[in-house]
């Protein structure tokens, strides 16, 4: 594996016990519960979640882009050497885009309509280096090759709205990469691409985690995506990260039920047709009034009644995987044996 | 379909099956919609401008008791032939024909056929009235066709419980107050009420989680056994279509690409596009990840769409011919495509056989 020598032993970004409750509302939203997280250089984590679980919260911390007034963030985030969560307004305006940048999911509202994209890299690499103009332009016509846009000097003097979507998102990923960041964001990139499109884009994020050497905090939905580009998985729910493990282990092996109730609700190739999808009963908590137990025990089929009195802590299960869950030995290889069963089913149904 | 047939059928209910299992319940004929861009003032004197051809020439039928899936990328004209199947727009040109009727004809007046085709939408929140309580949304379909108001509320409880929504704590919420998938299943609910034969899911699940879609998912094939209904199921997801179609159409830019029962077609894709689309689904295998974009670029514009085969520009099997000649749908078996190498007699040097062997 070239890709993993790359990745250094060091963590470049570390989270530690975050909390984010948002108080703007009647009562406070708490949409992130302890999150510990660390990525290292090189290395790309999938933040992977249904709405409301505190991906994209999470995401957002990371560069501070929650409103001060109506956010409390508490914890620790450091990255690359920089104490996040106590930088002044100054320094954190230096952070962003410097060391750490962000993708968004909808690059039409991200982009500034009425500036041309090749003035909104060359201001942004301006802000941030003693550069000159004709230099910095020279600098974004090379970004613009990098993530292959078809004939980029011309292109540089296009307005976001005269591009396609999917050269929208690569124009928002030369931006992104405009002032050589180590750590690269990424907010749902693709959920918003047609599919040809976005196999082409998770393509060119890998191409730039493995050339740049960028660590990368992807943020997406779709499970697909996550396994085309991370090299790990974190699977979120209710703001808490309940299972983290090597992209592999978490496919082939998820030890929470949450995760592994959402491979089989999966409406894949592995899915017999006719027969009933395996769905998970009742919807998400509320956030603004949590339970005090496991927060998905409510909907899970390995509830015991100790579930419902604490939050369990994270089971370390070998290999850098961790589940948080009480019944990670009722888990263990059901969905090997759930595929087995199929397979076993399908061929008796064919030699009947 | 003898016509002695069709008479019983008439006489025993005259809502129900009319042709026979045999004839198609939907059957579209060269539909075309041309979306009018802003034109300058000689333009609007003289004719001509430009014009988006969102859907340009499409021919299917649905089956009696089918689900036909209908994918495409955006742009491609699957939601404005979805808004044409229901004549929420008025089609440019083409005719559509319901059970052995055509749509607006005396025989099936417009508001009658409404009544038989159903729509449910992407967004859950903006296709509910806000200020109507979900029991008065469900009950206004049938109150407009004639059903009276407590006969129709009756329906609307019996039909929230049915979609897994207790009436009596339910009933009386307003939209704001539901999650969006208990929206949906008012949607759901909503779309059933005046009795359809035909339910148009316009990527009805696509804005839910991956958990609340699945029940979903199981509630509408649930319901498709117990009303014997017809589903047209649009979505940009393939997985979603592969489970729950029987029959799969796929669209490129206005036009038809392909069409066949949905194991064949995901197997074995005839058209280059289908065969480029499906691949570019991610992996769900860490080990076996995609290495190669199968198609470059975006979807062109549906304004000035490429001459001769729409999807010359990106097809990694085009000849200069493909520029040229425009192919037509033709069927071979269950299935048909629109592709000059399935094409007999076409200039294309390559032939269906010798792309199956590579």
């Amino acid at each position: 594996m070239n890709e993993a020598s790359q990745i250094s032993a060091t963590p470049i970004v570390s989270v530690r016990d975050l909390h984010v409750t948002f108080t703007g509302a009647k009562r406070p939203v708490q949409a992130v519960n302890g999150v510990d997280l660390s990525v290292r250089q090189g290395e790309s984590i999938a933040l992977i979640g249904e709405s409301g679980s505190g991906k994209s919260v999470t995401l957002r911390s990371l560069l501070r882009l929650h409103p001060e007034r109506k956010t409390r963030i508490e914890g620790r985030i450091d990255i690359a050497g920089h104490d996040v969560l106590a930088l002044g307004n100054r320094a954190l305006a230096d952070y962003r885009g410097r060391v750490a940048s962000m993708i968004f999911q909808e690059p039409l509202l991200a982009l500034d309509p009425v500036y041309t994209v090749g003035a909104q890299i060359v201001e942004s690499i301006r802000r941030h280096e003693s550069i000159s103009a004709a230099d910095a332009r020279q600098r974004a016509l090379e970004l613009f090759e990098r993530v292959r846009i078809p004939s980029p000097a011309r292109r540089l003097d296009a307005y976001p709205h005269e591009m396609s979507g999917g050269m929208r998102q690569r124009a928002m990923i030369a931006l992104a990469l405009a002032c050589k960041p180590q750590v690269l964001l990424a907010d749902e990139p693709t959920t918003a691409l047609d599919a040809t499109v976005q196999i082409q884009i998770l393509l060119l994020l890998r191409e730039l985690q493995r050339e740049l050497g960028l660590a990368i905090v992807f943020v997406t939905h779709d499970m697909g995506a996550a396994v085309e580009v991370a090299d790990r998985i974190a699977v979120m729910y209710a703001g808490r990260i309940v299972e983290e493990g090597s992209t592999r282990e978490v496919i082939r092996n998820p030890r929470h039920p949450y995760t592994l109730a959402l491979m089989q609700a999966r409406a894949d190739g592995a899915m017999t047709k006719g027969a009933r999808l395996a769905s998970i009963p009742g919807a998400p908590p509320d956030l603004a009034q949590l339970p005090v137990g496991c927060a998905f025990a409510e909907r899970c089929v390995y509830a015991a009644d100790a579930c419902l009195k604490t939050r369990p802590d994270a089971v370390e299960l070998g290999d850098n995987h961790r589940a948080r869950c009480l019944r990670t030995d009722a888990t263990a290889g059901v969905l090997g044996t759930r595929a087995e069963a199929l397979t076993k089913v399908a061929a008796l149904t064919e030699s009947s | 379909m003898s016509i002695g047939m069709s008479v019983e059928h008439i006489g025993a209910d005259p809502h129900g099956d009319r042709g026979g299992p045999a004839q198609p319940l939907l059957t579209v004929r060269k539909l075309v919609k041309h979306f009018d861009l802003k034109k300058s003032f000689v333009e609007t004197m003289m004719g001509g401008g430009k014009v988006v051809r969102a859907v340009d020439g499409v021919d299917f039928n649905v089956l009696k008791g089918e689900t036909l899936g209908v994918v495409g990328e955006s742009g491609c004209g699957k939601s404005t032939t979805a808004r044409l199947l229901m004549h929420l727009i008025e089609p440019s040109a083409g005719e559509i024909v319901f059970d052995g009727e055509t749509v607006g004809s005396p025989a099936l007046p417009l508001r009658e056929y409404r009544r038989q085709v159903q729509m449910v939408f992407q967004d859950s929140y903006s296709s509910l009235n806000p200020r109507l309580t979900i029991q008065d949304s469900i009950a206004f379909g049938p109150q407009v066709h004639g059903v009276g108001k407590r006969e129709s509320m009756t329906r609307a409880r019996d039909l929230l419980a049915r979609v897994g929504l207790e009436p009596s704590r339910f009933a009386e919420r307003y939209p704001h107050e539901l999650s969006g998938g208990q929206r949906q299943r008012v949607n759901i609910a909503r779309a059933l009420a005046s009795e359809p034969r035909l339910v148009i899911l316009d990527e009805a699940v696509s804005a839910l989680d991956k958990s609340v879609e699945a029940q979903v998912l199981n509630l509408l094939m649930d319901l498709k056994d117990e009303f014997g209904l017809t589903y047209v199921f649009i979505s940009h997801d393939l997985h979603v279509v592969r489970y729950i179609s029987d029959r799969v159409m796929v669209m490129y830019l206005g036009k038809v690409a392909e069409t066949g029962p949905a194991e064949a077609l995901f197997e074995h894709p005839l058209h280059p596009y289908t065969r480029a689309l499906l691949s570019s689904m991610p992996s769900m295998d860490p080990d076996r990840r995609t290495e190669e974009a199968p198609l470059a670029g975006d979807p062109p514009n549906p304004i000035d769409p490429p001459p001769g085969c729409r999807f010359h520009t990106r097809c990694p099997l085009a000849e200069a011919i493909c520029a040229e000649q425009t192919p037509t749908l033709a069927a071979t078996g269950t299935r048909e495509t629109a592709c000059l190498i399935h094409e007999p007699g076409s200039r294309h040097t390559q032939t269906g056989a010798a792309i199956y062997a590579s």
